[in-house]
């Protein structure tokens, strides 16, 4: 009983990376109905600003602050400079496609090449040695019985359900969210109407970017070994998890975030762990064949 | 005259490489680079018929390709090589050069066989959660290679250059170049038949306008069913062949990052035409061989000359044109159907 409770708990810090990864798949996608396949990698160089920042920026290296304010500062600043990294993306890769009104399978495969050329020319940059990342949190433990429970851990969870939070209220209660929500209703009209349409999908590509970079921070800081292919299978699952949700719903992508979560970690719980990956795809497969388009996706009916 | 002189041509260039590598005109190196541009035409030409022809978005053809070069493998193995776990060879080694082909042939039907698992939620689903679905069955195909360990695992399997050894003893001819290049000109052949034939019709028809092609009659399930199934196996095929001519296999050599090398293929020549996927596969192969001094910048390279195609030529090189359609003049010397 202990173990399943543990393991609920760990599958709660797993899926919060997922979810988190994910409802930034769901905000592009939602409005420029592109899957932004550069999304994982840009975690990933959320991973390494965020040590870039932790140890040669505030940490040891530079103006060496103690551990408390380094995190304090570290998150705006990692969430700042990984927003600038999405939305130059945006500026150079996708916008000219999107003038030019082309296919969106072309935009596609941009962005898939973009993500090719983040994993490895960071490869190239910083060689293939893996990176330690400092230890900002005096871990403290909580026993409850025999399940224990770090403040990391608490505080990943906090974040992805802050982070849910906020981008709920933002998409349904903010001017600008109604933007967002016509842009993916009617990219034509929208323009005619006076709404920015290229603000508006900057500012999509800086909230999703934005917590692509506090979920490379969080993971640094839970898994602290850094590697520039770590963003690859991450980003590729949890872009699954988004469609098992739904793709275009935020609660649909946290929701999938953490079912893909629950499986993976009670998967390597009770069977061999090599079996995760397997698992883990049949049973999406399963639901995607229940539900095509995802658990909270709604059928669009085609006009002929 | 005018009906054969394409076959004609394409003969005389598969002998006279055939000539050359046993002459010893071209040394190891050159015919690995050729072996490979047969095996890369079979790749991209099949995954076009879905990315191109078609227009669904696959991207998780490595899978089919891996089933193709296990099966094969595991047969030829079995068959006429000594293997730790699958023992003793149940053939004579002489009858080596009669059962490749059919090892191989096994090998793309079972990839085929593979490809209905793609195949049958495509008949409901379409774009994004296609490329989901053959994400995922990539990913599966791998995991379940890698807990198979009978075979391997992880570790990978290997025993398949015993096979090409036993068919140089029965005749010292380079047997591998042979069979890459029939492989080719049979999936060249085939998928020029299928897509325009009367049936294949269809499979450009799903391309402009599903809900249209269901409407004028066209059996668009049953289209997408042999059309996966067709691509797959041919992936399969071009599995088995890479298998035997590298000599050893592990699963993580067929994971997305070879899916992204077919679609950058595919996207490179032009989606829907078949001599733009199979130029593209030379030319993307001569790419890769010439970065080779760059090591990993490569990677970063060929990337960015996929985003630019896209920014200033999205339609590729040929860009749905076949070869006789860019130079009309070409029509009066052949005919290719």
């Amino acid at each position: 009983m202990e173990a399943l409770f543990q393991n609920i708990i760990n599958a709660l810090q797993w899926g919060s990376f997922y979810a988190l990864i994910a409802l930034g798949y769901t905000l592009v996608y939602g409005v420029l109905l592109l899957i932004n396949f550069a999304h994982g990698d840009i975690f990933m160089v959320g991973a390494y600003i965020a040590f870039g920042v932790s140890v040669f920026v505030l940490g040891v290296q530079g103006l060496d602050l103690p551990n408390w304010a380094v995190l304090a500062c570290g998150v705006p600043l990692t969430m700042i400079l990984t927003a600038g990294v999405g939305v130059t993306l945006e500026r150079i890769a996708y916008r000219p496609l999107r003038r030019k009104g082309a296919h969106r399978l072309y935009v596609v495969i941009t962005a898939l090449m973009c993500g090719l050329i983040l994993e490895n020319g960071n490869l190239a940059l910083l060689g293939a040695s893996r990176k330690k990342f400092p230890e900002l949190m005096e871990k403290t433990v909580w026993s409850l019985g025999d399940v224990s429970v770090t403040n990391l851990k608490v505080l990943v969870i906090f974040a992805a359900f802050a982070v849910f939070g906020i981008l709920n209220f933002i998409v349904t209660r903010t001017r600008i969210g109604m933007a967002m929500r016509a842009i993916s209703y009617d990219k034509f009209a929208i323009p005619l109407m006076g709404i920015p349409v290229d603000t508006i999908i900057v500012f999509t590509f800086v909230l999703g970017s934005g917590f692509a970079g506090l979920a490379g921070m969080l993971f640094a800081m839970s898994y602290p070994i850094l590697e520039p292919y770590m963003g690859a299978l991450i980003g590729w699952k949890a872009f699954i998890a988004a469609v098992v949700g739904g793709i275009g719903d935020i609660r649909g992508a946290f929701v999938g975030g953490f079912l893909l979560g629950f499986i993976e970690i009670l998967v390597v719980a009770f069977f061999p762990s090599t079996l995760r990956d397997l698992i883990a795809f049949s049973i999406l497969l399963v639901i995607l064949w229940m539900k095509p388009t995802g658990l909270f996706g709604i059928a669009r009916h085609q006009k002929i | 005259m005018k009906k054969y002189t394409i076959n004609i041509a394409f003969l005389a260039g598969c002998l006279l490489i055939v000539l050359g590598a046993q002459a010893g005109l071209f040394n190891l190196y050159i015919q690995s680079v050729i072996l490979f541009m047969g095996i890369n035409i079979i790749l991209s030409t099949s995954l076009n018929l879905v990315n191109g022809s078609m227009g669904e978005f696959s991207c998780g053809h490595a899978a089919f390709m891996c089933v193709g070069a296990y099966v094969s493998s595991v047969v030829t193995v079995l068959l006429f090589a000594q293997n730790k776990i699958l023992g003793a060879p149940l053939l004579p080694p002489e009858l080596a050069p009669f059962f490749f082909p059919i090892a191989i042939i096994i090998g793309g039907a079972v990839a085929a066989l593979v490809g209905i698992l793609v195949a049958v939620p495509s008949f409901k689903t379409r774009g994004d959660y296609l490329a989901i679905i053959t994400i995922a069955v990539n990913y599966m195909v791998i995991s379940g290679l890698e807990n198979l360990d009978i075979i391997g695992g992880p570790r990978g399997f290997m025993g398949m250059k015993q096979v090409v050894y036993a068919m140089t003893d029965v005749a010292d001819i380079p047997w591998m170049m042979i069979w890459t290049l029939l492989g080719t000109a049979f999936t060249l052949w085939i998928l020029r038949r299928y897509t325009s034939s009367t049936f294949g019709k269809g499979v450009n028809a799903i391309c402009q306008d599903e809900i249209a092609a269901e409407i004028m009659s066209v059996n668009t399930d049953r289209i997408k069913l042999v059309t996966f199934m067709l691509s797959s196996g041919l992936a399969g095929v071009a599995g088995g062949l890479f298998a035997h001519v590298i000599g050893y296999v592990n699963p993580q050599s067929f994971n997305i990052l070879k899916s992204t090398e077919c679609l950058v293929m595919v996207y490179l020549g032009g989606m829907g035409s078949l001599t733009g996927a199979a130029m593209s596969a030379v030319l993307f192969t001569l790419l890769l061989e010439a970065l080779r001094p760059l090591q990993i910048i490569k990677w970063v390279i060929i990337p960015l000359i996929l985003v630019l195609l896209m920014q200033f030529r999205p339609e590729g090189i040929m860009g749905n044109k076949e070869l006789s359609d860019v130079f009309p003049k070409l029509k009066r010397y052949f005919s290719f159907k």
